[in-house]
């Protein structure tokens, strides 16, 4: 019988280590794919509410919300290209084709706006003045119109748009180049009393 | 929106086979209506109930609740700390009732699997096609010699919120400053892992206001606990931890076994003996009662279930949800119980209606406050394992050790946010 040479042995031994060291790196079992766009989204009902209408302030409605905005927010939050507290760790659970489902169920959904917030009514009528301004553009009809691909605006909880803008003051959230022209463009002439006052506004009424 | 379409189908053939005859006949009597009985209103119960009938509309859905006001576990450690009133945790059982689910608040006494009928201490008895048993939680008295059910007025658990919480919150608002409160946490598996340090916190931020020469003495019997670093990270910033002013004495390793209620006194397994003010004994635990009376749990304290579609292992036509059941690689939490009751709800929907269960999807969220403006969270999200064994993190973690005072602010914002919805999820704003 023809003896292996040594050295092959060796090679041997050494695959098999590399492919248990494999297998322990990567020890998560395979699990069942295929959950439904329902079932993906009533997860996230916990927090965001039941079919993603919030009760809660810092905690954004997402029904109703423009599809290709919560995709686009939701692989943000994945890539931690958009900074959060808690959705980075959450978003790197769903594949993109996960997420797309997830998109297009919320954005089936009633918005509903958020409802009994305080507001500086001086302070909201300055805010829409603002909003014209520099916002409406893009975010038409105050921001409420989902078909413009961006986040709710008017009828959003207060203390999450707030905490977003203070995130794209900080330049911790990256805003799109007209965005962030915009904002310049305000901050100059208003200073941070014109964020203040277009949260205000965004937070007032229906 | 297909059962809907599938159950039309079925009563337009029963009707062309019945010709003129079906117009006399009772929908009833078309054997259409699959009834459901659902038994406990907790957080798995209330959203099974809720998610079901969400799924389909046609199931006569039946929740049988002992209680009529139900207080959350969850966010009541702020109760004993001072910073919320319980009240703000109560829920009702009226929204659920105008989504169409009949709630019957009586006490169920018995689950007959073979005749498919739950018994009621009223003496009603409800017929199902599928039950779900979300029982929540019941304690071992028997582990502390000295201790025993009897004396939970004086030494209250307050693991199941309501009036345990308000005799605790007593206590402490009685006790002299220079006191000692004594916690004493439960073993592995129990409902809330992070709950015990979290309830030190908000004692020992309340101590630190009103009554700051006293002290909380944390014993527990398990070498670690959830969110450990940072708990203990917290601990340090806020109470002293591990300097001569500590609010927070810590005995790891290190259980109660030992009650002289006459001299309010513990000792522990290594022989420390700790007199307290307050004391406060969180038991270690099992699935409630009714899983045992039914015959829910086999050998063991939890209930064995299938984890796709919570129906119980030992007896067909039952699912079992929330703390009571054995959901490998998810912890006992609220969200988990409210996540879970989802999958539940969405594989009886099917089941009923003839069809496969789809794949399930899970997540748990959970906030613990530290001190005002101090949260911290951990999260995950889950798929159940090809071969069924386990429900598997595909994602998640904690607050990161290095976290911003801003995002520890908001993690406080986000838990009580997430308290509003998660309670309005459940209880359809009820």
């Amino acid at each position: 019988m023809k003896r292996f040479p040594l050295r092959i042995i060796a090679i041997g031994s050494l695959a098999m280590f590399l492919s248990q060291t494999a297998m322990a790196a990567d020890e998560k079992p395979k699990t069942i794919a295929g959950a439904s766009a329902s079932m993906l989204s009533n997860t996230c009902a916990g927090c965001h509410g039941t079919y993603g209408a919030s009760n809660g302030p810092s905690i954004p409605t997402l029904a109703g919300m423009s599809s290709a905005y919560l995709v686009e927010t939701m692989l943000g939050y994945k890539s931690g290209e958009i900074p959060s507290t808690i959705m980075g760790r959450l978003a790197k659970g769903y594949t993109d084709d996960e997420i797309n489902l997830m998109g297009e169920y919320f954005a089936k959904q009633k918005f509903v706006a958020a409802k009994g917030q305080k507001v500086d009514a001086d302070k909201a009528a300055k805010g829409a003045e603002l909003h014209e301004k520099y916002c409406e553009k893009c975010h038409s009809e105050s921001g409420m119109a989902a078909e413009d691909d961006s986040g709710f605006l008017k009828g959003q909880w207060k203390s999450y748009l707030a905490a977003q803008m203070m995130d794209y003051q900080n330049k911790d959230r990256k805003a799109t180049k007209k965005m962030a022209k915009q904002l310049t463009k305000m901050h100059k002439k208003h200073g941070p009393s014109g964020i203040e006052e277009l949260i205000e506004y965004y937070s007032s009424g229906e | 929106m297909n059962t809907n379409k599938s159950r039309r189908r079925f009563v337009q053939g029963l009707g062309a086979a019945t010709a003129v005859g079906v117009v006399g006949i009772p929908s009833i009597a078309l054997g259409a209506a699959k009834k459901v009985v659902v038994v406990g209103g907790g957080t798995s119960g209330a959203t099974a109930a809720r998610y079901l009938k969400m799924a389909d509309p046609s199931v006569e859905v039946t929740l049988i609740e002992a209680n009529k006001d139900y207080y959350t576990c969850y966010l009541s450690n702020e109760v004993l700390g001072g910073a919320r009133t319980l009240d703000s945790l109560k829920h009702g059982y009226s929204g659920l009732e105008k989504e169409g689910i009949t709630v019957v608040h009586d006490y169920v006494t018995g689950i007959d699997a073979k005749a498919k009928k739950v018994t009621v201490k009223g003496g009603s008895s409800f017929d199902y096609d599928r039950c779900i048993v979300a029982p929540g939680i019941s304690f071992k008295y028997d582990g502390i010699e000295g201790y025993d059910e009897s004396m939970i007025a004086k030494v209250p658990h307050a693991w199941k919120a309501g009036e345990q919480t308000t005799i605790l919150r007593k206590q402490l608002t009685d006790m002299k400053d220079g006191g000692t409160v004594v916690i004493a946490a439960p073993p592995n598996p129990f409902r809330c892992p992070p709950g015990p340090p979290e309830r030190v916190c908000q004692i020992a931020q309340y101590l630190k206001k009103e009554k700051p020469k006293s002290k909380v003495v944390y014993v527990d019997p398990k070498a670690k606990f959830s969110k450990y670093g940072l708990f203990v990270q917290g601990w340090k910033k806020f109470y002293g931890y591990e300097t001569d002013n500590s609010l927070i004495e810590y005995i790891k390793s290190d259980g109660v076994e030992e009650l002289d209620l006459a001299a309010m006194t513990v000792s522990t397994t290594t022989g420390e003996s700790v007199k307290a003010d307050v004391l406060n004994i969180i038991p270690a635990q099992k699935a409630g009662q009714i899983a045992f009376d039914a015959g829910l749990t086999g050998d063991g304290d939890w209930c064995p279930i299938d984890l796709g579609t919570f129906e119980s292992t030992i007896h067909k036509d039952i699912h079992v949800i929330g703390d009571a059941s054995i959901a490998t690689g998810m912890p006992k939490s609220g969200y988990s119980a409210n996540s879970q009751a989802k999958v539940c709800a969405a594989a009886v929907a099917a089941m009923l209606n003839g069809k496969e269960p789809g794949t399930p999807a899970f997540v748990n969220t959970c906030y613990s406050v530290i001190a005002e403006d101090w949260g911290i969270s951990v999260a995950a999200v889950y798929r159940l394992a090809e071969d069924r064994s386990k429900i598997v993190s595909m994602s998640g973690g904690l607050t990161p050790m290095d976290a911003s005072d801003e995002a520890h602010r908001r993690a406080v914002e986000n838990a009580y946010s997430w308290l509003n919805n998660i309670t309005s999820d459940i209880f359809a704003g009820g």
